[in-house]
C-alpha cells in the first residue's frame, strides 16, 4: 500500500513538470506562425541545398552530383565574372549609401519650416516599386533619348551621346548610381533617427571645450551612433547583395554579362534554360553572406536584450 | 537673431534640395513622358524638358483600353490586401506569445523569427516555384498569396513584438484578474493600445507585397494574370519597341496606390522604416 504521504510526495513533482497553460496559449498563437515559415521558408531553403547538389532540369530524372555544380562553376568564366561583379557591386553601392546616408541624416536632422515634407519627399525611391522606378532610369539612360545626355551637352561636358546601358564600365556605374537612389532613404531616415537621440549637451559640452563642427562629429556623433551604423549595414548588405529588380530592368545583366549578379544569373539560368541544379547552387553562393550577417545580427540583438 | 536663423532655414534648403531632386526627378520626368506626343518625345531636335506640342492623354487611353493594365492593377491590389489581412493577425498573435507570454524557448522563437525575416526572396524563388507546381498552383494568384505571407510574417511580428512590449502590462493585468481570457485580454485591452503599431505593420506589408517582383516574375506567366510590377515590365514591351509614353504613364499610375498611403501615413512610414523594414 503506498501512503497518502506518498501520493502527495509524488504528485508534488509531476504538478511542477506540468505544461503551464501560458504556454499552451503561446504555442497556440504561435502556430500559424510557425507552420507557415517551416512551409514557405524553412523547407524551400533546404530543398534549394539539396536542388544545387543534384544535376536536375525543369523535368526528368535528377541524380546526386554532391558539391560538382558549386566547383564546376568556379570554373566558369560567366560565374566568376557574376561573382565578382556582385561584389563589387555590394561594396560600391554600400559604401556610397553609408556616406550620402550621413550626409543626408545630418541635413534633414537641419531645423526649417516644411523639414516634414521634405523628408518624405526624400523617402519616395524606398516607397515606390523598384521595378517600377527602374522603368524610369531605363528611359532615362536610353541611348538615343537620355535626358542626361541632353542636360550634360548642352553644358558642353559631352560632345556626343553617351550609350550609358551599353558601355561596361558606365553601365555598372548606372546600376550602382540607381541601387543607391533606392537604397539612400533607408540608410537617411535610420541615420536621422540615431542622430535625434543623442543629447545635446554633448555637443555643447563639445563646443565649450572648443572642438569645431568636424572634431565634433568624429568624436560625439560617429561613436554613438555606432549601433545604427552596424544594423544599417548588415541589413543593407544582405539585401544589395541579393538584388535583383535593379539589375533585371536596367540591363539584364549585359553587356555581355558585365552588370549579371547572382540573382539575376540564378533566375536567367533556372527559368530561361531551366538548369535547376545549376542555378540553385548560384543563388547560394549568397548563403555565406547571408549566414555572416545573420550571426552578428543576431550577436549585436543579444547584447542590445541584456542591457 | 531673426537674420541668423533665416540664414540657417536657407542652408537647411539649399542642402536639402540637390536630395530632394535626386528623389524626385525619375517621377516628373515620368510625368513628362506619359503627357507629351510621341512626335515630340522622339524629337531629339526639342528640349526635353519643355511640352510644346500640348499635352495628351492617348498614352493613358491606350494603356488602359488596348492592355492588360487594369487587371493588373486589380490583381496587385486583391493580392496585396488579402495577404497583409492574413499576414497581421498570424503576426499580431505570434508578437503578442513573443512579448507576453513566458514559455520555454521564447528567445530562440524570436531569434528563428528574424532569422526568416533575412533570408532573401531571391534565395527561395527557385524551390519555392516547384512547390507552387507541385501543389497545382503555378500561375494562379493563389501562388502569390500562399507565398507572400512568408515575407511578411515574419517583418510585421518583427514589428509587433517591439511594439507590444512598450505597452504597459498593468492595465492587462487587471484585466486578466478580472477573469479575462489572454485571448480576450489581447482583443480589448492589447489591441485598442497597439493600433498604432497595427497600422504601421499593415502599411508596410500592403507595401512590400504590392511591389513584390520576383515571385510574381517566376509563378505567373499569362498576361491577365500577372500583377502590375511584373506586367509593366515585361508585358507593355512589345519585342524591342518600348512604347515609352505609356510604359511611364503605367508605372506611374502603378505606383500612386503606395504614394497615396504614404503621404497619408508618413510618419508611419518613418517608424517602420527606422525598425527595419528592409525591401523583401
Amino acid at each position: 500500500m503506498i501512503s497518502r504521504e506518498e501520493i502527495l510526495h509524488q504528485r508534488t513533482p509531476a504538478y511542477g513538470v506540468r505544461i503551464r497553460p501560458e504556454a499552451v496559449t503561446a504555442w497556440s498563437f504561435l502556430l500559424p506562425t510557425l507552420l507557415l515559415l517551416l512551409v514557405l521558408a524553412v523547407y524551400p531553403l533546404g530543398y534549394a541545398f539539396i536542388l544545387s547538389m543534384t544535376d536536375a532540369q525543369v523535368s526528368g530524372p535528377a541524380h546526386f552530383v554532391g558539391l560538382q555544380n558549386f566547383v564546376r562553376l568556379l570554373r566558369t568564366a560567366i560565374f566568376t565574372l557574376t561573382l565578382s561583379n556582385t561584389i563589387w557591386y555590394t561594396l560600391g553601392a554600400v559604401a556610397a549609401k553609408l556616406v550620402l546616408g550621413l550626409v543626408l541624416a545630418l541635413v534633414l536632422a537641419q531645423r526649417a519650416p516644411g523639414m516634414r515634407w521634405i523628408r518624405g519627399a526624400v523617402l519616395i525611391p524606398w516607397v515606390v516599386p523598384t521595378s517600377l522606378a527602374m522603368l524610369a532610369w531605363t528611359w532615362m539612360f536610353d541611348s538615343t533619348y537620355s535626358v542626361i545626355n541632353w542636360v550634360l551637352m548642352h553644358l558642353g561636358a559631352i560632345a556626343e551621346p553617351i550609350a550609358w546601358l551599353g558601355a561596361p564600365r558606365l553601365a555598372r556605374l548606372a546600376v550602382v548610381l540607381v541601387n543607391v537612389w533606392s537604397g539612400l532613404p533607408f540608410f537617411g531616415i535610420n541615420f536621422l533617427a540615431g542622430l535625434v537621440t543623442i543629447p545635446q549637451e554633448l555637443y555643447e559640452a563639445g563646443t565649450v571645450d572648443g572642438a569645431g563642427p568636424i572634431v565634433r562629429f568624429r568624436h560625439i556623433t560617429l561613436p554613438l551612433l555606432r549601433p545604427v551604423l552596424a544594423t544599417v549595414l548588415l541589413f543593407s548588405v544582405v539585401m544589395t547583395s541579393s538584388d535583383f529588380a535593379t539589375v533585371f530592368v536596367l540591363t539584364k545583366g549585359g553587356p555581355q554579362n558585365t552588370t549579371q549578379i547572382l540573382a539575376t544569373l540564378a533566375f536567367k539560368l533556372g527559368l530561361a534554360t531551366g538548369d535547376l541544379g545549376n542555378a540553385a547552387a548560384i543563388s547560394l553562393y549568397l548563403f555565406p553572406i547571408l549566414a555572416i550577417s545573420t550571426y552578428v545580427q543576431v550577436r549585436l540583438m543579444r547584447r542590445v536584450w541584456q542591457w | 537673431m531673426v537674420r541668423s536663423s533665416r540664414r540657417r532655414v536657407a542652408i537647411a534648403y539649399l542642402t536639402a534640395a540637390p536630395f530632394v531632386i535626386f528623389a524626385v526627378f525619375p517621377f516628373i520626368w515620368m510625368l513628362v513622358a506619359s503627357l507629351k506626343q510621341d512626335v515630340e518625345l522622339y524629337d531629339l531636335a526639342q528640349n526635353p524638358f519643355l511640352v510644346r506640342a500640348g499635352i495628351t492623354w492617348e498614352h493613358y487611353h491606350f494603356l488602359f483600353t488596348h492592355t492588360a493594365f487594369p487587371l493588373w492593377l486589380r490583381n496587385s491590389t486583391v493580392v496585396a490586401a488579402t495577404t497583409t489581412v492574413v499576414s497581421v493577425v498570424l503576426a499580431v498573435l505570434a508578437a503578442y506569445a513573443l512579448a507576453r507570454l513566458r514559455f520555454p524557448l521564447a528567445e530562440a522563437t524570436t531569434t528563428f523569427v528574424f532569422i526568416v525575416y533575412l533570408v532573401p526572396t531571391t534565395l527561395l524563388f527557385l524551390p519555392l516555384a516547384r512547390l507552387m507546381a507541385l501543389f497545382h498552383l503555378s500561375n494562379t494568384l493563389w501562388s502569390l498569396i500562399v507565398t507572400y505571407p512568408a515575407f511578411m510574417v515574419p517583418f510585421a511580428t518583427w514589428m509587433l513584438t517591439a511594439y507590444f512590449t512598450t505597452i504597459p502590462r498593468d492595465v492587462e493585468e487587471s484585466a486578466l484578474v478580472d477573469g479575462c481570457t489572454r485571448a480576450g485580454a489581447l482583443r480589448h485591452v492589447v489591441l485598442p493600445l497597439a493600433r498604432p503599431g497595427i497600422i504601421t505593420a499593415a502599411l508596410f506589408g500592403f507595401t512590400l507585397a504590392y511591389s513584390e517582383f520576383i515571385y510574381s516574375l517566376t509563378f505567373i506567366s499569362t498576361t491577365d494574370l500577372k500583377t502590375v510590377t511584373t506586367g509593366v515590365v515585361v508585358d507593355l514591351i512589345r519585342g524591342d519597341f518600348f512604347y515609352w509614353g505609356s510604359l511611364m504613364g503605367g508605372a506611374l499610375v502603378a505606383s500612386l496606390p503606395v504614394v497615396v498611403l504614404f503621404s497619408l501615413f508618413l510618419d508611419h512610414y518613418v517608424a517602420g522604416l527606422t525598425a527595419g523594414a528592409v525591401r523583401g
